[in-house]
């Protein structure tokens, strides 16, 4: 049963392989850059992820960033952090955004405050990221705000969230993934994949427990721009699981071969998720590289995207 | 306990930078114990002042006293007599102390002279690592007595997030990341259902001030003084 209408669950739902696309909204008030960047992903993928205050550093509204996409023609993926707004403001946003034709969002905890450019602001948390996927739900299949009262006019939300396969601890990722799919969420977005061994059997363990049949899960692909970048995902970000071979690789092609390097990788990486039981489709994190996209979906067969009305 | 540091030196001065008579009164519980408040540090920090009003070429008078507790009004009555001779008290005790004082004494201006951090496990002499924040609503039940509110960095009820990193948090390779400890403790006691259920939305109860009335007992007619 259709639960929102927006397009990414509509190609879903017919049963098509998704692919969605990320943007990250400028740190200014410019909506010329975020037009610049969208109209590289225009056509090339099903819906857009806005990023909210990413890394803890501020930017452009994503509600606002998203409108913009929507004005584009666009479909946006609306995300929603944990650690900017209580309880009230994110109900208010998500009406807000249900109203002006926002059909997606990412439900999600958030980088701790310390990340980013205002490292003493006090982090909100009034929730976590199941809390507010139930809270969304709620809103949604029983008109009922968090603290119980009617709702109005029910938000149409399909609802989103994150899943980090190579978090510690491993064994428990997989019943992380039950917790959100049993508080509601209808797709999820997986952190970036290189380590394709631990991907496989974090996806043989959703299938046996069955979660993939309740839960579209889009695997989650950033190319390697460079040595630089891959050394830096390894040893810098958190939660991020680069293995050596990536590294190997990217070591044995010539400076200016490494970019095209990191997208073979990216694109056998989606040639074998393509098949692999249990994968819905990717989400394509390509930062500050939209302008790859299209020569990427192409590569990849993306190209043309289903339209399913 | 509650654990507290002393202030900046400088920024203690600066609050008593017009005043010519100065008790300094410290706390001989908690805040003894973590060597910030006690009679040591109340004599230590009387030296400090008078040292550097000397050199400022402005004396100052100080007195020292350090109370049982300054969270009694049983032990601050022993200030009663004294107090009104001094134009100012800097309190080395916790913030709740520190007010206490003050309300006895609603005329003379009661500066703190440490910064209250929080409740805390004695892990060595000098060494301090909070465990509690007092959200009235205890879930140590539930978490394998790990307190996520105090020692997740985001309070998460349904931890552990994404950023988790071979058992840190993502804020700092150093700081145990508190739901993979949860999750290990829970795991070796065969409990790990209790993690397995999703913990509901927190109905905060530290958002409006708190009093607390044990059974049996009444709230006396107005506070005596
Ligand atoms: S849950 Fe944590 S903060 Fe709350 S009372 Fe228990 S130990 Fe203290
Ligand atoms: S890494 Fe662990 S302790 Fe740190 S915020 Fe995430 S769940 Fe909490």
């Amino acid at each position: 049963m259709m639960k929102s209408g927006s397009n990414l669950e509509k190609i879903l739902r017919a049963g098509h392989f998704a692919f969605t696309g990320e943007l990250g909204p400028p740190r200014g008030a410019h909506a010329e850059e975020v037009r610049k960047k969208a109209a590289h992903l225009k056509g090339r993928v099903d819906a857009v992820n806005i990023t909210d205050n990413q890394t803890a550093v501020v930017r452009m509204a994503s509600w606002a960033a998203s409108l913009i996409l929507i004005q584009e023609g666009i479909e946006p993926n609306y995300q929603m952090v944990c650690r900017d707004r209580n309880r009230l403001a994110m109900q208010a946003d998500i009406l807000g955004a249900s109203a002006l034709g926002i059909r997606n969002m990412l439900c999600l905890s958030g980088d701790h405050c310390l990340f980013g450019d205002h490292p003493t602001a006090k982090g909100v948390f009034d929730l976590d990221s199941i809390q507010l996927i139930r809270m969304v739900k709620q809103l949604r299949d029983e008109g009922k705000f968090q603290g119980g009262a009617e709702v109005d006019g029910r938000p149409s939300i399909f609802i989103g969230a994150a899943a980090n396969p190579f978090a510690d601890p491993f064994e428990w990722r997989v019943q992380r993934l039950a917790k959100k799919v049993e508080a509601g969420v209808d797709f999820i977005q997986t952190q970036c994949i290189y380590n394709m061994a631990k991907f496989r059997e974090f996806i043989r363990l959703a299938n046996e427990e069955g979660l993939t049949e309740k839960v579209f899960i889009l695997a989650g692909i950033t190319p390697m721009k460079s040595l630089g970048m891959a050394k830096y995902m390894k040893t810098k970000v958190p939660g991020m699981d680069v293995p050596d071979e990536i590294i190997t690789r990217l070591q044995g092609v010539a400076r200016d071969k490494q970019a095209e390097e990191g997208i073979r990788i990216a694109l056998e990486q989606i040639a074998e998720l393509k098949e692999m039981k249990g994968v819905h489709g990717i989400h394509l994190m390509a930062i500050e590289w939209e302008h790859r996209v299209p020569e990427i979906a192409e590569r990849a067969g993306m190209l043309p995207r289903p339209v399913v009305n | 306990m509650i654990v507290a540091k002393r202030k900046p030196f400088e920024e203690i001065l600066q609050m008593i930078a017009g005043h010519r008579k100065v008790l300094i009164a410290g706390c001989g519980t908690c805040v003894a114990v973590c060597l910030a408040g006690g009679e040591k540090e109340v004599a230590v920090l009387a030296a400090e002042i008078d040292m550097a009003r000397r050199l400022k070429n402005q004396p100052i008078e100080l007195g020292q006293t350090t109370l049982e507790r300054q969270c009694d009004r049983e032990y601050l009555a022993q200030l009663d007599d004294r107090a009104a001779s001094y134009e100012a008290i800097v309190s080395l005790a916790c913030g709740v102390g520190i007010q206490f004082l003050a309300e006895r004494f609603p005329t003379i201006p009661v500066y703190p002279g440490v910064d209250t951090c929080g409740l805390a496990v004695n892990q060595d002499v000098g060494w301090y690592e909070e465990r509690c924040r007092s959200c009235g609503r205890c879930v140590l039940d539930r978490t394998g007595g790990i307190c996520p509110v105090t020692l997740c960095a985001k309070g998460l009820y349904n931890g552990p997030c994404g950023g988790t990193n071979r058992g840190f948090c993502e804020i700092d390779p150093e700081q145990p990341c508190a739901w993979y400890a949860i999750y290990e403790r829970l795991k070796g006691q065969g409990r790990l259902e209790r993690i397995r259920a999703i913990t509901p939305v927190q109905e905060w109860r530290d958002t409006v001030p708190r009093t607390l009335l044990q059974p049996g007992y009444r709230k006396p007619e107005k506070a005596k003084s």
